[in-house]
This record gives C-alpha cells, structure tokens and sequence, in this order.
C-alpha cells in the first residue's frame, strides 16, 4: 500500500476513534466504546507493522519511509510542515505505543466496565495515542512538540478523569503544569537550534550538527540541548520535574500503564535519541543528564523502598527506571536507552495492568499492608506480575537484565561514561530489587492481610490476556539485544538485532582504542546481578518470614526513613519556596501595584483637577454685577496693555 | 465604495434599527444586518490580492482642502483581518447577548452599529484626521454600552475607562496637528493623509528626550499604550471588563484593544522608525512585565471576568513583544495573535456570560464541580482554555510561538522571560478551570433553586464558529498569514523607510533585507 | 452766524466725550442697580452710547459703514430689549420681585 495512506490511517484511526466516541459520549456503553477504541489502535499497529515491514525491506542506511501532508507554518526561513517519518527509532516506538497501546485498551475495556464516563475515557485514551504518535513520528521539533504537548493534555485529562475529587483534578492540574515548565524550556531549546542551524527538522540538525563536539558551556548546542533536556525532565519525570509523576497515580490504572509508564513518559528519551548526533556535539549536556539520570535512579528507588501504595510504588519505579535510560543516553549509549524504553514498555506495563487487575479484585484498595496471599486468589496476575517482577530486577534471562546490564556496562566502559555512574546504577538496582521484591512478597506471598469483607477473585479474560501477553514479552523482549559476552556462549551466537536495526542511524561516540576484556564484562554481570538477587533475598526474608524486622530497621534509622518516606520533602519545598510565596506576591501586586500605585496615581491626578476647581470656582459667585466688573476690568486690562505698548 | 460601504453600512443599520416598528423582531432584524455586513467583508476578502503589499480598495477624496484633510480608505494585509475580525464578532455578539440585554434593546444594537463603523474607520482610515475622528468616536458608544447596560459599579467604569482614553488621545490629536503644520514645511502643502506623514523626515537625536521623534513618537504611542492596554496604564481595563456586559467585553476586548496595537503597527512604527528603535527596549520591557504581572495578578483574582480582563494584559503584552522586534516572525506572530485573543477572549467573555446568566455570580469560590452539572458548557471552556494558553494545533500556539521566536532572535533575554508567561497562562487559567468546574459541587450549584440548563441551540451557535476558528487558525495558519505577508515583509524590511504604495504602484523602495 | 458757528466748532472729541460719559454712566448703572430692569436700560444706555460714537465717526469721517453698523446695533438692542424683558417679566411672575440680589443660583 502507498505510503501516505498507511501514515494517513495509522495517525488518524485513534483520532476518529477519538471522534466518534467523544461525540457519543453519552450514548456509547462500555463494551461499544470500548472495542470500537481497541479496534482504531489495533488499524494503527497493523498500519504500523506494514510499514515496519516496508522499512526492513529498505537497506540499512537508508530506511526512511517519508511522508509530508501539508505546510503548517511557513514564515520566512521557518517551514514546518505535517511532516511524520517512520525510521529504525520511530519504528521501535512505534510498534510499542500501537502494540501496548492495544493490550492496554483491551484491558481498560474489562477494568472500566462499571464506570459511568467509559465512553468519554475511551476518547480520551484514543486521543492519547493519536497525539503520542504524532510526537514520535513527527519529522521536526515542532511538530514533536504537538504531540509533546497534546500528550500532556490528554495526560491532564486522565489523571483528573475522576474529577468530582478534588485532590485527582489537583493531580491533573499539577502534571499539566510541571510539564509546562519543561515546555517553556523545550520552546528556548527550539529557538537556540533555529537560530543557530536555521532549520527545526531532526535530520537536517543531525546532519548540520557540529562533528568536534563542543567545549563551550555556552555554544549552541550544548545550550540548546541543554534546553531541550530541561523539557524532557519535565515530561520524563527526572529530577526536579519528576513530582507531578507519583501524583498522576491519581488517573485510571490502565492510564498509569499507558501514559505514565509505557509511552508519554518515555517521550524524553525519545526525543534525545532522535536528535542524537547534536546530543553528542554536546558532551557538557550529556553529562548533565547522565548525572541527573542517575540521581533520579537513586533517589526515586530508595523512596519507592517506603511507600505502601502500590501504585505509588510503581510510579517511584517507573521514575528511577527512567532514570537509567537518561543514564544510558548521558553516557551516549542511545541504542541502549531505546532498549531499555522497550523492555521498560513490556514490564512496566505489565505490571501497572497487574497492580490493576489487583485492585480490581481487592475493590479499589491500593495499601500493599491490607493485601498479601493474593497468589492462590489471582494465579495469572500472580505469575506474570512474577515474570515482570523477574524483568524489572535484572534476572536472565528476562527483558530487563539484558537492557539494565547493557546500560550499566556503558556507564562504566564508554568514553563519557564513569564509575561512579556505574555505581549509582547497581545501587540502584539493588534498590530495585529489594522494593519490588518487597512489593511481591506484600502483595501476593506471605500471610493474608485482606480484611474479611473483601472477596478478591481473578479478572475476566478480558484483562488477564493483555497481562499474558506482555508477561511472554517481559521474557523475550530482552533476547532483542543480547550482548556479545552472552551471544558468544550461546548456541548459534544470536546477533544483537537491535544494534544492527539502530546503529546506522545513530551517532554513537566512537569506541576505537577502547578495549574491554570480556572477563570484566563478566565480571561487572556478575556483581550487579549478584548484588540484586542477594537484596531480592533479604527482601523477601524481610517481608515473607521476619515482617517485624524492616519496622525495627525503620524505627532504627529513624529521622532518615522519615524523611524518605515523606518523598525528601520535595513536593513541600516547592510548595514552601516557589507557589506560595508566588501566589502572595502576587496577591501584593495586585493590592498594592495595581490599586495602591497605579490607580492612587491617576486619582491624584483627578483630585488635582479637582483642588483646581475648587479654588477657581469661589470666583463664581452667581452676582451677575460682580460679573459685568470683570467683564469691564478686563477690558480696561486689555485696552491698557494695547494702548501701553 | 466597498470600503464606504463597509464602514458606513452599519450606521444606516443603527438607523434602521432606532426606527424598526416591530421591537419583537428587533434582534432578528439586527442579526440578520450584521451578517449582511459580514458578508461585505467576506467580498473584500475575495477580491483582495495577497500578492501585494500595495493598498487596495483605495477611496480618496478631499475633504477639507484648506488643511488637506481627506476621506481617504484603504486596506491593506495589516488591516483585512482586523476589519474580518470586527464584522465576524458582531454578529456573535449580537446572537450573544439575546437574552441577557434585556432593557433599551433598540438602543444597544443601534450602539453596537455605531461602534462598529467607528472601529471599521479606525482601521480603515488612513488620513489622521479622519482617523482620529473614528479613533475617538469609538468610545462614545462603548461608554454608553458600559454606563447602561453595565453592572453595578458601571459608572465608576466608564469614566474611569473614558477619562484614561480620552487622555491618551488628546496627546496624539496634538500631534497629529504638529505634524500636518510639518507637512506644510516639508511638502509645501498641508496635509493630513498617512501617506504624506510617511514622507516626512522627522528630525531624531539619541539620548534626549526632547528630540521632535521622540516627543511625538511618545505622543502617539501614549495612545495606542492606554487602549492596549500596556503596564501600568491597564488599571481601566479590569474595572471596564468587570462592569461592560458580556457583549461589551466581548467587543472590548475582541476588537478595541486590537485598535491600540494597530496603531502602533500602522503608525508608530513606520511613522518614527529611529525613535521607535531606539525606545523599542522601553516598549518590550513594558511588554514583558505586562505578560508576567498581568498573568500573575489573574492569577489570585476571586472574579472570573477579572481573572480574564488580567489575563488580556498578559496576552496584549505577547502583542507588543512580537511588534517591537521588528523581524517578520515577531511582526506575524502580533498580528496573528491579535486575531486569536481577539477570538479565544471574546470566546471566553461570552461563556461567562453565558454561565453569569444562569447563576448570577462570577465568584469563583462559590462555584465547583460545574463539569458534572453542564457537559456541554464544560467541552466549550475547555477547548477555548486551550486556545487561551496556546496549546499546540489551536490558535494560541501559533501566535505565542512566532512571537517567542521573533523575539529570542532578536533579544534573546526577553524571551527567556516571556517564555515563563507560558508556565504562568497555564498556571491561572488551570487553577481556576479546576476550582470552576472540577471538585465538588459549589455553593452556587447546589443552592441553585432551579436546576441549571446546559447550553441551548442559540448558544451553542454562538460558540461553534468561534471553535471552528480554534482549529482552523491552528491548523492552517497560512490561509490566514498568507494574506498579510506581503505587508508585513514590506514593513518589516522598509521600516526606515516605509511607504505604502497605492494601487498601480510598485513599492517606492526595493524590497531588500538591511 | 454764531450759533452755527457754535454748531460747527464741535468737533470729534465732543461727541466721544459725551459717549464715553454716557457708557460710563450706563456701566456704573449695570454695576450696581439692584433693579433688574433698570439695569436693562442702562444696557440700552450704553448701546446707545456706542451708538453715537459710530455716528460721529461715520460723519468725521466721511463714510457709510459707521451708520450702517448703528442699524444693526439698534435690531440687537431691539431683539435684545424683547427678550430681556420677556426674561424679567417670567422671573417677575414667579419669584413677585425683580432684585437682582435675589437670583444668584447659578453659585459655583
């Protein structure tokens, strides 16, 4: 089929799905909407697998499926136009956002069955996708940032879904606002490239991008890079934008697993990965987001330690797993921060469906401390939950050993790349291993804490097949990238597909005259996943056999676990330093500025003409004689000065 | 005679209406005129020619020949989607206001009319003293609009909003003058006609106050400053917005404060280049504080008409950023902006009129929750917020982005600190779209003594072109731009040396980059 | 013959004399005459007094306009005698006194 048209209906079937339910929103009952929103983003993945297909026909240096709609900004030297492409980077996302995007859908279809606005929550989530994939395949910052923004509107929308709670339409309301922060900075990273390159399009910036990367703090790119990446923290959830995340908990579950761990949030990554070869003009940058990738991995690990929600807990995961793709993008490994996004979309996915189908059953209770045992109610959630949990901390051989292992060898080995980054990524990791360790064990091992009038029972088919789906994902999406260490002990030596799909396309800092031996690749295998598995062992010791032991750690530790538990007090430091304070200066200007100064000013001024008045109209004293005198001394006055001159 | 037509159209109409027998059949007849005005501009429109920065339709006849004063209109790409814009809103307006003017009805739409051909003048006029004429008879039927059918405090409104106005002109009606005596020494004529002023060499020294471009530059731009309106000289507006009823409001801030900005454009900045280069850092600097004040003021407003008057100050100041930087993407951006807030705002006053109707308050405490009771109304607001703060594929965006653009090339500092009005328009327009209709139901819905209606056929006729614009204007901003380019590249490249060619005529200057 | 002759020596200066005196006189009387309608007729007074001024000036000079003018002054005089009166005669009617003490509403 031509390729327009399969670009025309993968973009616009999630946008009419959007339409119809939106205007029947009243009208259409679950099942309807539903299954017509499942079926418009089951058009765009198979629209989207087609045209992957056409892609891999192409040869490797030049697969790029091009299609342009028509002009949407021309003004001067800025032509922008709907321009989408589909490439090896635009292809992996995606294949993710349509392929999840169906499962998710699917799920949602059993999940919000009893809820009253299914209708308009379908609309929303179609329209999610179409923005999603107008952020992905767009062909230039500008049309990304469509996307980029209409992703965050949509996001709004769901989080604040049920929006007769105050504290979800709050939720809502702050993640629009904090990605907005980031937007303002992705609008000067945007003009800084312009005018620097004079073009907004990925490749012609890939291909003007300077070749000797720059020294300078202040050059170009590192500053419009730099920008950029400000927009992707708010958008990506990393540090200082992340706080909106934990709270968009608020939204729908299946929201949780579409937008906030699967696509929107990955967004970030996405767009360093496109614009990789100015990324890697910038190594100031990439410094940055390395660091700032591996703060955000710690810190949000070590609070998801502490949180009892679990939802709560996934979202703190979701940020520190985040982290490791800004991790694997800051040490210039962008084919490996793709990977990464990938297996992230499987397992993370995966799990919000899981914690889902779990609250489903436990009837909208989300404290891990009143669950636990739910393994012999839920045996399916159960074991693919076990599959994602086996992903998310690094055990061979599932999907996230082979990304996470990937991105914590280039922290250490590649030339931007540092030990102590590689030691913030085990630690890390072994962070993760222990919360969702601890995660499991609450949940669905150990002694039942369900309170007696709750029956929890397994979900419908409707929400467990997505949930298998994604658990046989969770194990092979990783076999998509394996290593050359592991590849060259295995039968038949499989080949890294995703690095021969990726590497033409990417600018990749060069690694000739670094050499590692295999051993330390072993090696370095081999403590992190020691590391983690011993740390999933004392979790589960901790909160399977002895659950009095963490409480006696935590009262231990004391002012620290409170402070941690109470996320660093972050979301009180912001309110504390920047919206309050704000919102009563603003208060003063208006008071004061406004009604004190300005509108003083011009009173005073009134009241002078006022002060005038009253002076010159004691001359009016009505005596019409008096009058006449004035009359006649004026004109002695006059006649005098004529006469005397 | 279109242009004639055009602008003296809808005084016959405000006769007509003032003499209709029938007051049943009033707001029909008064539709029915005003779409037929728009329909005359659609004309203009058709016959208009884009390719061209020359101006067209030209009407030119000597008025008073001792002071060659002239009736002299034309239009150009700057002024047709002004003047598109001025005769779209009235119908709105008017389908608008149906039920909520509901005393001296023939009065309003004869104002209404008038006010219109008073704003066509202005921005069709192109002699100063008959500009000036149309630029003041504006404010009389506004005045009447607010002090009549106003709200409680509508008087304090008026004169405040008069006196303020009035002021401003008096300095530019003092220069006008100077200048025609100018003409008389450069020309050897006197001379009133826009086109004489642009030969004009004004004298320009740096670094005092008391140059004669500068004086007059001041003189002009003081003005069209107070009708923007630009910090500090906004006071009038909240208290004017307040107090107007909804179609006032709507046509206050639609289509009158786009009378400020085009003065500057038509005006000001071709009129004295050197002086308005060189005050260009007062005007952005003005420009910027008006967008974070007037967006950090709406933002703790307790009234939501208020919280929308604040936010035009905010907006207004994109306008004159995108002005005084004077590259093309600033320049479009202005322009284009001009159309969108005219739309979104005048989009947004309507939907708070309508909201004002059925719950008699604006307090924003006392509502809540507003999205379960009224759907419709809730998708309505929601996609003009949308517009409001310039999300990507409305109008919004497309103005507040070339704007941004313009100025981060030519001053980049300021456009780092415009660029926090995009964080802030998010920030009030949000908090209070959450506190109107999310949460809980208010105070005001759950003791509403009868049950609130959701959006009628009428009022959803209102607000649909006004949506369909949204998206139009975002999704295909060159069926607008495309237009006005020609004029605005012609200003932008010649500024120092501007002349607007009439029709026949090529460009005096080539139209080359300096 | 010296009565003529008396006639003929008066010259310009006399008939100004006699007019400034009776303007003078006619002002002094609209100064300050309390009663309305005498002060009326010192206004005709002193139209007349400029009345005469004209005429002298018209006939030491030789020309037309002088007189002309004295015609016009006489159809104000005559308009403005009517609706003077007219004025007093209502103030009269409705207040029963013609002091011009009386009416001083128009104070600032």
């Amino acid at each position: 089929m031509n390729h327009s048209l399969l670009m025309a209906i993968l973009l616009l079937s999630p946008f009419v799905g959007f339409l119809i339910n939106g205007a029947r929103y009243r009208k259409n009952g679950p099942n309807l909407a539903g299954w017509l929103a499942t079926t418009a983003i089951a058009i765009s993945f198979i629209c989207s697998i087609l045209l992957v297909a056409d892609l891999i026909g192409m040869p490797a240096e030049s697969r790029r499926i091009a299609v342009s709609f028509f002009d949407w900004i021309v003004i001067d030297k800025l032509k922008v136009a709907a321009g989408f492409v589909v490439d090896p980077i635009s292809a992996i996302m995606i294949l993710v956002i349509t392929g999840v995007g169906t499962l998710i859908h699917m799920f949602s279809i059993g999940y919000m069955h009893h809820d009253k606005g299914v209708a308009k929550y379908f609309a929303y989530l179609n329209l999610f996708v179409f923005n999603m994939l107008i952020l992905v395949l767009g062909d230039s910052l500008l049309t990304m940032f469509v996307g980029w923004e209409g992703v965050g509107l949509c996001s709004y929308l769901l989080i604040g879904f049920w929006f007769t709670d105050k504290d979800k339409a709050a939720a809502g309301m702050k993640a629009f606002i904090t990605n907005r922060i980031g937007d303002a900075a992705f609008l000067l990273g945007m003009f800084i490239l312009f005018m620097t390159y004079g073009t907004l399009n990925f490749f012609d910036l890939n291909q003007l991008a300077p070749t000797v990367p720059e020294a300078s703090w202040l050059g170009a790119a590192t500053l419009g890079t730099l920008m950029l990446f400000i927009g992707a923290t708010g958008k990506s959830a990393q540090i200082p934008l992340y706080v909106w995340l934990p709270d968009a908990m608020a939204g729908p579950t299946p929201v949780s697993a579409l937008i906030h761990a699967a696509t929107m949030v990955t967004a970030g990554v996405y767009m360093i990965v496109r614009l990789n070869a100015m990324f890697i003009a910038a190594p100031n940058t990439l410094m940055i987001i390395a660091v700032i990738g591996a703060a955000t991995a710690v810190m949000a690990a070590s609070i998801g330690m502490t949180q009892w929600d679990i939802k709560k807990v996934l979202a703190y995961s979701t940020v520190s797993q985040l982290g490791y793709m800004f991790l694997a993008a800051g040490v210039g490994a962008f084919g490996v921060a793709m990977f990464h996004l990938m297996t992230h979309a499987f397992f993370k996915a995966l799990m919000f469906l899981g914690s889902g189908s779990v609250i489903h059953a436990m009837h909208e209770e989300q404290d891990i401390r009143k669950m636990g045992a739910l393994k012999k109610y839920m045996p399916i959630t159960h074991i693919t939950f076990f599959f994602g949990w086996l992903a998310i901390i690094g055990m061979p051989p599932f999907a996230g050993f082979f990304s996470k292992d990937e991105i914590l060898w280039k922290a250490m080995t590649s030339p931007l790349g540092h030990p102590l980054l590689w030691a913030a990524g085990v630690l890390g990791a072994v962070m993760t291993a222990f919360y969702m360790t601890r995660l499991m064990a609450l949940t669905f091992w150990g002694k039942s804490r369900v309170p007696k009038e709750v029956h929890p029972h397994e979900s419908p088919a409707l929400m467990t097949i997505p949930l298998i789906v994604l658990g046989l994902l969770s194990i092979v999406g990783g076999w998509l990238g394996i290593n050359h260490a592991i590849s060259s002990i295995l039968p038949g030596h499989p080949a890294n597909v995703l690095e021969h799909w990726l590497g033409p396309v990417l600018r990749e800092p060069s690694l000739d005259g670094v050499h590692h031996s295999v051993t330390m690749e072993w090696a370095l295998m081999g403590v992190s996943v020691g590391l983690a598995a011993l740390s999933a062992f004392v979790a589960y010791h901790f909160y399977v056999r002895s659950p009095e032991t963490p409480k006696k750690i935590a009262e231990s530790l004391g002012p620290v676990y409170r402070l941690i538990s109470k996320k660093y007090l972050v979301d009180e430091l912001y309110f504390g330093v920047i919206i309050n304070p704000l919102i009563a200066f603003s208060k003063n200007l208006w008071h004061h500025v406004d009604v004190q100064v300005i509108d003083k000013t011009t009173y005073l001024l009134a009241d002078l003409m006022k002060g005038g008045g009253s002076v010159v109209r004691t001359l009016q004293t009505g005596n019409m004689q008096q009058y006449a005198m004035y009359i006649g001394l004026g004109l002695v006055a006059v006649l005098s000065f004529v006469l005397m001159r | 005679m279109l242009l004639t037509t055009i602008v003296f159209l809808p005084v016959l109409f405000a006769l007509l209406v003032t003499l209709w027998p029938r007051e049943k059949s009033l707001r029909h007849l008064a539709l029915g005129l005003s779409l037929i005005e728009f329909i005359v501009s659609l004309v203009i429109l058709r016959d208009f020619s884009a390719a061209t920065p020359a101006l067209q339709f030209v009407e030119k006849h000597m008025w008073i020949e001792r002071f060659g004063i002239q009736y002299f209109l034309g239009i150009d790409g700057i002024s047709l989607w002004l003047v598109i814009l001025t005769t779209f809103l009235t119908p709105v307006v008017i389908l608008g206001s149906w039920t909520s003017i509901e005393k001296r009805v023939r009065g309003f739409h004869a104002a209404l009319f008038l006010l219109q051909t008073a704003m066509l003048g202005t921005f069709l006029a192109l002699d100063a003293v008959f500009f000036y004429v149309f630029w003041e008879l504006s404010l009389i039927p506004m005045y009447f609009m607010v002090g009549i059918w106003g709200g409680a405090r509508r008087i304090y409104a008026t004169v405040k909003f008069f006196i303020f106005t009035m002021f401003g002109s008096l300095l530019m009606l003092v220069a006008i003058i100077y200048m025609m005596y100018l003409t008389q020494e450069g020309l050897g004529q006197m001379s009133a006609s826009l086109l004489d002023f642009y030969q004009l060499k004004i004298p320009f020294v740096a670094g005092t106050l008391l140059s004669l471009q500068t004086l007059l530059f001041f003189a002009f731009a003081l003005a069209f400053a107070i009708k923007v309106p630009i910090f500090p000289l906004h006071t009038w507006l909240p208290d004017a917005h307040v107090e107007a009823p909804t179609p006032g409001s709507v046509i206050l801030a639609g289509v009158m404060l786009k009378m400020g900005t085009y003065g500057f454009l038509r005006w000001v900045i071709p009129l004295f280049p050197e002086a308005a280069e060189h005050w260009a850092w007062l005007m952005l600097l003005l420009g910027v504080i008006g967008i974070v004040y007037g967006a950090l003021v709406a933002m703790v407003q307790p009234d939501v008409k208020k919280l929308v008057a604040y936010s035009s100050v905010s907006h207004m100041g994109y306008i004159m950023l995108g002005m005084f930087v004077f590259n093309s993407y600033g320049v479009t951006g202005g322009l284009y902006q001009m159309l969108n807030h005219g739309i979104s705002t005048g989009a947004l006053f309507l939907l708070i009129g309508m909201i004002y109707e059925r719950t008699h308050s604006r307090e924003i405490s006392k509502y809540g929750g507003l999205a379960g009771v009224l759907p419709v109304f809730t998708i309505f607001f929601f996609i003009i917020t949308m517009s409001s703060i310039a999300v990507p594929l409305t109008n919004g965006f497309v103005g507040e982005f070339l704007i941004l653009m313009g100025t981060y090339q030519a001053h980049p500092w300021y456009a780092v600190v415009a660029v926090t009005g995009v964080i802030l328009g998010a920030a009030y327009m949000l908090w209070m779209f959450k506190r109107v209709f999310f949460g809980e139901k208010g105070q005001l819905i759950m003791e509403a003594d009868h049950p609130l209606h959701d959006l009628n056929a009428r009022e959803i006729a209102v607000l649909v072109p006004l949506v369909i614009l949204v998206f139009w204007m975002g999704l295909l901003p060159n069926h607008f731009i495309d237009y006005s380019k020609a004029s605005i590249e012609h200003l932008v490249n010649n500024r120092t040396n501007y002349s607007l060619p009439l029709p026949g005529q090529t460009p005096a200057a080539p139209t080359e980059a300096q | 013959m010296p009565s003529t002759d008396v006639i003929n020596q008066i010259g310009l200066s006399h008939y100004l004399v006699l007019s400034a005196a009776l303007f003078t006189m006619g002002f002094l009387g609209v100064l300050m005459r309390r009663n309305v309608l005498v002060m009326m007729m010192c206004i005709e007074l002193m139209l007349n007094a400029v009345n005469l001024t004209f005429i002298a000036f018209s006939k030491f000079s030789g020309r037309i306009d002088g007189q002309i003018m004295v015609f016009f002054v006489m159809t104000i005089a005559a308009a403005e005698a009517a609706v003077g009166l007219a004025i007093i005669v209502s103030i009269f009617k409705r207040y029963r006194e013609v002091n011009i003490r009386f009416f001083e509403h128009l104070k600032g």
